[in-house]
């Protein structure tokens, strides 16, 4: 296969199993007769989806905007305690726990306590569920990222008698960068995913997530898939702009051999 | 004319976890200022240890090492020697240009004049074309180029050099010989250099200093006998002083004639 039809095959491939995944769907449906309560139709999922584009919209948005706020804030928490933590070990040791249980809190169990402490009509708990969500990976691969400097490196910076802050701006920061945007990668799922988990425990009204609870309360099965189609497309936006992102960075620090 | 390195009754004994290992007993060696100095040895006999010493990476547990009579640490935190290891130790997110600039960066040298030196350095090991390259695009050879350019930075009256062509092939090794060889000739500066090749430690050195291990320490120095105004050339390697002082120094680092294999097989 020539590289241009090699790549054509590429894209093609998924679209197809895509295209043929909803023609099946939509058979089991409208001929074989599946109960529009167990699966609607994809033909009615679209038509929910236009019906309702703007509502869906602005619950894009507010979902949206709580995982991106929830992001950056665990994100730069994460950085800055990783870059403390891989400065001085005793409060590494001091942190390590505290992050392993963080990593374990069900967001099932928190959502409901923060959205009640933050009251009924603020977004802050579910800001809070996203940075919480999104600190750990981000903590935790930066971390690892700022342990990758070599000896032989670090004997340079000592020949230079660079300082701590020096060594770690020339040195430790860009050798642990492809780290942080790993960590940033899985954060950003993650933070959508809660932010939206969140929402089926109190807070104010709007969101894809209380949308989708309160559209299967009562019975709106197609409108309710209409929101998680759009939670889906929001999970992969959000998704592929880091990897962009990653991507774009990784092109301006090569990691080619450390030679 | 200061000496370069003063080195006196140093000992060097490091504590592992199975015992204490003696990498230096009671070493002592002066190198002059503008001197090209080759430390030889078998793997153990603490030469690279030596040298770390010299660039104040290592302490020593008895003995003193000076730098241009300073203390190696003062000499460490004035900048008063570049060093390059067996591994070039580029950063490699940096250009070229920006792996060269990085000491002068570090050490708050202005930008136009930063720029400038950098086009001298990379001009003077023949790199100027490639200066946006980024290291994981240049050979092994090119790589060493770039760590050599970057310990001259400073324009160090002293440099350190830890088996700088060790992980090269053997036609690209004797061309960075002769390179460096009018590299040092052109700055004057007084070299340290770390090696287990003897015809790289004779062809550079105006004497080649021979260690042993276990404790490691200095069994002979040879005078080459190659003033630095002979040419690194061909001509130089062929010539029967530079055989009869690669002979000289293998004898040294073997305590006797070679004996041939076969024969102690028996």
């Amino acid at each position: 296969m020539s590289p241009t039809t090699e790549r054509a095959a590429r894209v093609a491939a998924p679209v197809l199993v895509g295209v043929l995944g909803l023609a099946v769907w939509q058979l089991l449906v409208s001929v074989l007769g599946v109960s529009e309560y167990l699966l609607p139709s994809p033909s009615e999922i679209w038509a929910e989806l236009g019906e309702n584009s703007q509502a869906i919209r602005e619950a894009a948005w507010i979902t949206g905007g709580n995982a991106l706020a929830g992001l950056v804030f665990g994100a730069v928490l994460g950085v800055v305690l990783a870059a403390l933590a891989g400065w001085a070990r005793w409060f590494d040791g001091m942190l390590a726990p505290v992050v392993a249980s963080v990593a374990v809190v069900p967001i099932v169990a928190l959502a409901p306590v923060l959205n009640s402490m933050y009251g009924a009509d603020s977004e802050y708990g579910r800001r809070a569920i996203a940075a919480l969500a999104a600190f750990v990976p981000v903590f935790v691969n930066t971390l690892r990222g700022l342990r990758q400097t070599t000896p032989l490196h670090r004997d340079l910076m000592s020949t230079y008698a660079a300082s701590g802050w020096q060594t770690f701006r020339a040195l430790t920061l860009p050798s642990a960068a492809p780290y942080v945007l790993t960590g940033i990668r899985v954060a950003t799922s993650l933070a959508v995913i809660s932010a939206l988990v969140a929402e089926y425990f109190g807070g104010p009204r709007g969101g894809l997530g209380s949308f989708i609870s309160t559209s299967a309360a009562t019975s709106a099965y197609a409108r309710a898939w209409a929101y998680v189609a759009a939670a889906i497309l929001l999970g992969l936006g959000a998704y592929l702009v880091t990897v962009l992102l990653e991507r774009l960075v990784q092109h301006r620090l090569p990691t080619g051999n450390p030679r | 004319m200061q000496d370069a390195v003063r080195i006196e009754g140093v000992s060097k004994t490091f504590v592992t976890r199975s015992g204490q290992v003696h990498a230096l007993a009671d070493v002592s060696l002066t190198v002059g200022e503008g001197e090209f100095v080759s430390l030889i040895g078998p793997s153990g006999c603490g030469k690279s240890t030596l040298m770390r010493l010299v660039a104040d990476l290592e302490q020593p547990t008895a003995g003193t090492v000076e730098v241009f009579g300073k203390t190696a640490r003062k000499a460490r935190v004035d900048q008063d020697y570049g060093i390059a290891f067996q591994q070039a130790g580029l950063l490699p997110w940096r250009t070229v240009a920006a792996n060269i600039a990085l000491p002068l960066e570090i050490h708050g040298v202005g930008r136009r004049e930063r720029r400038s030196r950098v086009a001298e350095l990379a001009e003077m090991v023949g790199l100027s074309d490639f200066a946006d390259h980024h290291p994981d695009q240049l050979s092994g050879g090119m790589q060493q180029r770039v760590a050599i350019a970057r310990a001259l930075a400073e324009r160090p009256r002293l440099l350190l050099m830890d088996e700088p062509f060790g992980a090269l092939d053997e036609m690209t090794r004797e061309r960075m010989q002769s390179e460096l060889a009018r590299i040092t000739a052109e700055t004057g500066a007084a070299v340290v250099f770390v090696t287990h090749s003897i015809p790289e430690a004779v062809f550079l050195s105006d004497r080649v200093v021979v260690m042993s291990p276990r404790p490691g320490r200095i069994t002979s120095v040879i005078t080459t006998g190659i003033g630095r105004d002979t040419a690194r050339d061909e001509a130089l390697r062929e010539s029967p002083a530079f055989f009869e002082k690669v002979t000289e120094v293998r004898a040294a680092l073997h305590g006797a004639p070679v004996r041939s294999p076969a024969l102690e097989g028996r």
